[in-house]
């Protein structure tokens, strides 16, 4: 087990910050922290790095308590604080080597570690340069490139995409991935897609408690009680709605067919049928016996988005 | 101890590569001089007294000026998580920044030798008074710069660190100009406390153990305040 955390607690005064909650987190699991801002990711993340302490409870990091033996668990993590502090009057070179002198890197192999961080982190052409002079995107690979400076078996990283554009932020995730194939990984963001590309577990977290845990197919299957598919046909001459009805209810698991709308002679209607069952080869069979003509079919996948809301807002 | 000489490295290597150190360097070495020259040749005397009279006065400036960032540029930037979390106790990163302002002050002491080695060529001069001038020098210098490093944890806005060090290295000073309204057995203890009292030995060239004593249990004193104020954070 890489991660061990038991019942923690944060208060801030009368404010519960996270509130008893308990994971454990496998090696080579990368975990997303999902959550609407404020609801306790970042507090978990800086008692996880000896930032904070926590109120009560445990954590366990590669066997060690993070109480007894913080100098030795933050050796074993790598850590990109939420906005991405850097100093802004040091170049990049000699900022990853101090970092790579307070993380305990081997003497002879300081240069060779910043090396090939800067190769990694795609820092080569900056590296001279003050870091208060780097674009955002660079300045985000200076904080992974210091944060994977020792190789640490843990990777926690708060909000990582954070204000990049879109292609920059498809590369970070790629990193992330990349990554996740030989670290324990924990990201933290509010961004639901970004789940769905880089994570294969998610928490997500409300009010600084664990609101759901599970794969992002596991959240988004074990969701909703029906399939919903829709249907796009040629309205048939001679059939209206209530007779389409009757000819689809014949399908086996079939539980309720809906009118969306009808425009211009062609009918969009919903149906939905249990969970994990595909309908949709039978619902193009019957299409084609009555000689009907099928405009769309397609599956709706719940989104994480749907999970996410209806968990988040629910509980408020 | 690897940890304290990296941040230490790194700080000083801060203070070079902005203005900061030299114009530290220029502006102190500069009023100094001014001071010492202007009356030397009125006194007509070889001696430095008059250099170590002015030169504690001057720390009450720079002492809260070199190390009202250390800290709160930390906090305001939010670099100070990244140090926190990293494998290395709050004293180190004290102790580290402290040194690295006590460096610097040393260094700008390095150029005021020029006036001992004037006034060598003007006349003879006693070496004892001297060296032990510049210790107490030295020694002033870093209990004013521990209690900069004690004002800069307390805030993230320099200026404001600058503000509260000066008043705190101030009070320091006035301490004995009070001592008249003190009751008796307060006014040895305010006596003690106030450091004008030490600089008339350093003025003099002298260190007596009681000077010693007071320098260290303040520059510790301020230095432990300081980790208690910056590992605080964790349980707020």
């Amino acid at each position: 087990m890489s991660i061990i955390v038991e019942n923690l607690s944060k208060h801030y005064g009368h404010l519960k910050a996270v509130d008893n909650i308990s994971f454990e987190i496998h090696h080579g699991e990368i975990v997303g922290f999902l959550g609407p801002n404020g609801a306790g990711k970042t507090t978990t993340m800086r008692i996880l790095t000896s930032y904070l302490s926590p109120t009560s409870g445990e954590v366990i990091i590669e066997g060690k308590n993070i109480r007894e033996q913080t100098i030795e668990t933050r050796r074993l993590i790598g850590y990109l604080p939420e906005s991405n502090p850097l100093y802004s009057d040091m170049n990049v070179l000699d900022y990853l080597e101090f970092v790579a002198k307070l993380q305990g890197v081997d003497k002879t192999k300081i240069s060779k570690r910043v090396r090939e961080m800067i190769g990694v982190c795609g820092l080569n052409e900056v590296k001279h340069m003050d870091i208060g002079q780097l674009s955002k995107g660079y300045r985000q690979r200076v904080g992974l490139a210091q944060a994977m400076i020792h190789d640490p078996k843990i990777l926690i990283m708060d909000e990582p995409t954070s204000g990049l554009d879109p292609n920059q932020i498809v590369e970070i995730r790629n990193l992330i991935r990349q990554l996740g194939k030989e670290k324990t990984v924990i990201l933290s963001t509010h961004i639901l897609p970004e789940v769905q590309a880089t994570c294969n577990r998610v928490l997500i977290i409300n009010k600084g408690k664990i609101v759901a845990d599970g794969t992002p197919s596991e959240l988004q299957s074990g969701f909703h009680g029906y399939e919903r598919i829709f249907v796009e046909i040629e309205k048939p001459d001679g059939y209206d709605f209530e007779m389409l009805q009757v000819k689809f209810n014949s399908l086996p698991t079939i539980k309720q067919i809906t009118l969306m709308y009808e425009r211009d002679g062609i009918l969009r209607m919903k149906f939905e049928a249990e969970k994990g069952t595909d309908i949709r080869k039978q619902i193009y069979q019957i299409c084609k016996e009555n000689n009907f003509s099928l405009i769309e079919l397609h599956r709706e996948q719940t989104s994480l988005e749907d999970v996410f809301h209806q968990l988040t807002l629910e509980a408020a | 101890m690897e940890n304290i000489i990296t941040i230490f490295k790194k700080e000083l290597k801060s203070y070079f590569d902005s203005a900061m150190a030299y114009i530290i360097i220029v502006v102190f070495v500069g009023l100094l001089g001014w001071f010492f020259t202007s009356s030397l040749f009125l006194v007509n005397l070889a001696t430095l007294r008059s250099f170590f009279e002015t030169a504690p006065f001057l720390l009450l400036f720079f002492g809260p000026a070199i190390t009202m960032r250390l800290i709160s540029e930390e906090k305001k930037s939010g670099t100070i998580e990244l140090l926190a979390t990293k494998p290395i106790q709050d004293y180190e990163i004290i102790i580290g920044k402290f040194l690295s302002a006590w460096a610097l002050f040393v260094i700008a002491l390095l150029p005021t030798l020029i006036y001992y080695f004037t006034i060598t060529i003007l006349g003879d001069i006693e070496i004892g008074p001297v060296i032990g001038g510049y210790l107490g020098l030295i020694l002033v210098g870093a209990v004013f710069i521990a209690i900069g490093v004690f004002g800069s944890t307390l805030t993230e806005n320099q200026v404001v660190a600058f503000i509260i060090s000066f008043l705190f290295v101030f009070i320091l000073f006035i301490l004995d100009k009070i001592l008249m309204f003190a009751p008796g057995f307060l006014a040895s203890i305010l006596e003690y406390i106030s450091i004008d009292y030490h600089f008339s030995n350093i003025a003099r060239g002298v260190i007596d153990t009681r000077d010693l004593i007071y320098y260290i249990s303040a520059i510790v004193l301020m230095l432990y305040l300081s980790t208690v104020v910056i590992s605080k954070r964790r349980w707020a």
